[in-house]
């Protein structure tokens, strides 16, 4: 008797201590149900899938898949931001961008826009490897993949103020 | 009466350009008000036959499941914003129009919006919110589930970084109303889950300092926020001015980080990602990262600053003749509450504070109003907001020596409206 009142007291302590303040109906989710868009490339590395690319094969894709919006040799658009730089937008990827991996992340979860999360993860290096290699950034020969990408050095990284870990919500 | 100087007619001017006490618009003084407010009408009103309109003579119409405004209102609509028309119509944006609103709550169909990849149409019974990473439950919750979560109520505004972009950029002052000009703000009330507590629920361990925020739309917009942010006052919305969230606003839920630059306020959210260090997302990277006059660049800008503009009268509007009006602006802070506002009718010459419409709500819209008597002349209007820690509102040039001449982010300037002798009210800087 004394033990079913202490086992009926535990679960009680443990339902309020871990759901304090809701009813607790969030349900299990497992790895294999979140999928990619779920989470973020890091600029470690860290989720990069297998495969890779080249800035040659990324050039025929750029050619089929992404002229419409941003032109023919990517700084006349009409879309901003340009893929390489122009003087009207002057936060374009090589020339502002701190990560690389952000580029990998953003073109297979977003691009092209009117059909996203379309292109195969090859494809998405090969594109990656495009454009860095046009902004002047890898060599036209270098493969993207999970290895190489995240060490391409952006010439603009240590450039920006982190104003949240310098004021916090302090406006800037 | 409790006119305390008699300047001219029995009115008080506390500051140059006709601008009048905000006592008057004091209940205790409504006796002098309409004293005024005679003294500069002319009673003229020829008498007339009763006019006796059609509606008074027939049965109106039935009741409806859903109300629209009036017809005649119709024209009362978003402005609509595409930069690339069809090349990339998912790119679109709408402002508010507030020169035609009153009051502090925008109407949720006149909601501004900014689409980076169009509206999805979310099918409800299938939308799920994950909370993963690093927390000790990966957990999934339905709308049905999160409808008997504790909810919470609370009115903020929300602003586009990139609100009023013309007035940061163009060479010349655009002459547009405030919704091209500062139309991509707006205030609601939203109701939803307190973060903290399906966050609490999901157990964040020690070493997650950062949650990437996902939408279910086209492009799956991300953005990297502070744990602080979300355990502080971040709200899974689902309500809207008490309706659920409009497919425009995220349906059938939305993050809320008060105070933070719109694009944060991810909708249509189906993923909380606890990380130990932020993604370095394309929107934190490129898109919402501000150059600086120097060179270098600021990142992490999530709070938006204090801001106010006048929206009666405002560019676009024809004054009606001289004589007594009502000044009218709204003035919000991502820091807080608004402290004051100051409202010149000389272009900066001398400042009389305002009457804030109570009550002031930290990170909301605020309304202000004084009363002004205009003598017909050229002259020109503005308002200056301080906010309750002392940050004060910018002129445009000490706005724009701060940043490189392309950024049009987090642009707070004061926004001067020029009367002119004819009574058009035109955008312009000082």
């Amino acid at each position: 008797m004394s033990t079913f009142k202490f086992a009926v007291g535990l679960t009680f302590l443990f339902a309020t201590a871990v759901h304090a303040e809701g009813p607790g109906l969030g349900q299990p989710v497992s790895a294999n149900e979140i999928p990619f868009y779920a989470t973020y490339v890091m600029p470690d590395g860290r989720g990069l899938p297998e495969g890779g690319g080249t800035a040659a094969e990324g050039a025929e894709i750029y050619a089929a898949q992404c002229t419409s919006c941003h032109g023919e040799t990517g700084t006349e658009g009409p879309v901003m931001p340009p893929v390489w730089p122009n003087e009207l937008w002057p936060k374009s990827v090589g020339k502002h961008w701190p990560y690389a991996t952000t580029l990998f992340d953003y073109i297979r979860r977003a691009m092209p826009l009117n059909d996203p999360k379309s292109l195969s993860d090859d494809e998405v290096y090969a594109l990656a490897a495009f454009i860095l290699a046009r902004n002047g950034i890898i060599d036209e020969g270098l493969a993207m993949t999970a290895k190489t990408l995240p060490t391409v050095e952006m010439p603009n990284r240590d450039n920006f103020i982190d104003v949240w870990a310098t004021q916090g919500e302090k406006p800037w | 009466m409790t006119q305390i100087t008699s300047d001219s007619g029995g009115l008080e001017f506390v500051a140059g350009g006709g601008l009048l006490s905000r006592r008057l618009l004091l209940k205790s003084t409504l006796v002098g008000t309409g004293a005024i407010a005679a003294s500069l009408t002319a009673p003229t009103r020829a008498a007339a036959e009763a006019d006796i309109p059609e509606w008074v003579t027939v049965s109106g119409e039935r009741a409806r499941g859903y109300g629209m405004p009036a017809e005649s209102e119709a024209q009362i609509q978003r402005a609509i914003i595409e930069p690339w028309q069809d090349v990339a119509a998912a790119f679109s944006l709408s402002g508010t129009p507030h020169h035609r609103l009153r009051g502090t709550i925008t109407p949720s169909g006149l909601h501004f919006e900014v689409h980076h990849g169009g509206r999805p149409d979310v099918d409800p019974a299938r939308h799920r919110l994950m909370i993963h990473g690093l927390v000790d439950y990966p957990l999934k919750f339905d709308l049905n589930a999160l409808e008997r979560y504790p909810m919470v109520t609370a009115t903020h505004f929300l602003e586009c970084a990139g609100n009023s972009l013309f007035n940061a950029i163009m060479p010349e002052p655009m002459q547009a109303g405030c919704d091209m000009l500062h139309g991509l703000l707006s205030n609601s009330e939203w109701t939803g889950v307190p973060l903290s507590v399906l966050m609490d629920e999901a157990g964040v361990n020690p070493e997650g300092k950062w949650v990437v925020a996902v939408g279910s739309d086209g492009p799956a917009l991300a953005r990297s926020i502070p744990i602080e942010k979300i355990m502080e006052d971040g709200i899974l919305a689902l309500y809207q001015n008490g309706e659920r969230i409009r497919p425009e606003q995220g349906y059938p839920m939305r993050l809320l980080l008060p105070g933070f630059e719109g694009n944060m306020n991810v909708k249509w959210l189906t993923s909380l990602w606890v990380t130990d260090a932020p993604a370095y997302t394309k929107h934190e990277s490129g898109e919402y990262t501000e150059i600086l006059a120097d060179g270098s660049s600021v990142k992490f800008t999530f709070a938006l600053g204090v801001k106010s503009f006048i929206t009666h009268p405002s560019a676009t509007m024809t004054m009606t003749g001289p004589g007594f009006y009502e000044i009218s602006g709204l003035a919000w802070s991502g820091a807080g509450r608004v402290d004051r506002v100051e409202v010149s009718a000389d272009g900066g010459q001398s400042w009389a504070e305002a009457a804030l419409e109570g009550p002031v709500r930290s990170r909301a819209l605020t309304r202000f109003r004084l009363p002004w008597r205009w003598d017909g002349s050229p002259l020109v209007l503005m308002s200056r907001a301080t906010d309750e820690t002392g940050a004060v509102q910018p002129a445009r040039s000490e706005w724009k020596a701060r940043y490189h001449p392309s950024n049009f982010l987090h642009y707070n300037a004061i926004q001067p409206w020029q009367i002119t002798a004819e009574g058009a009210v035109q955008n312009v800087y000082i």
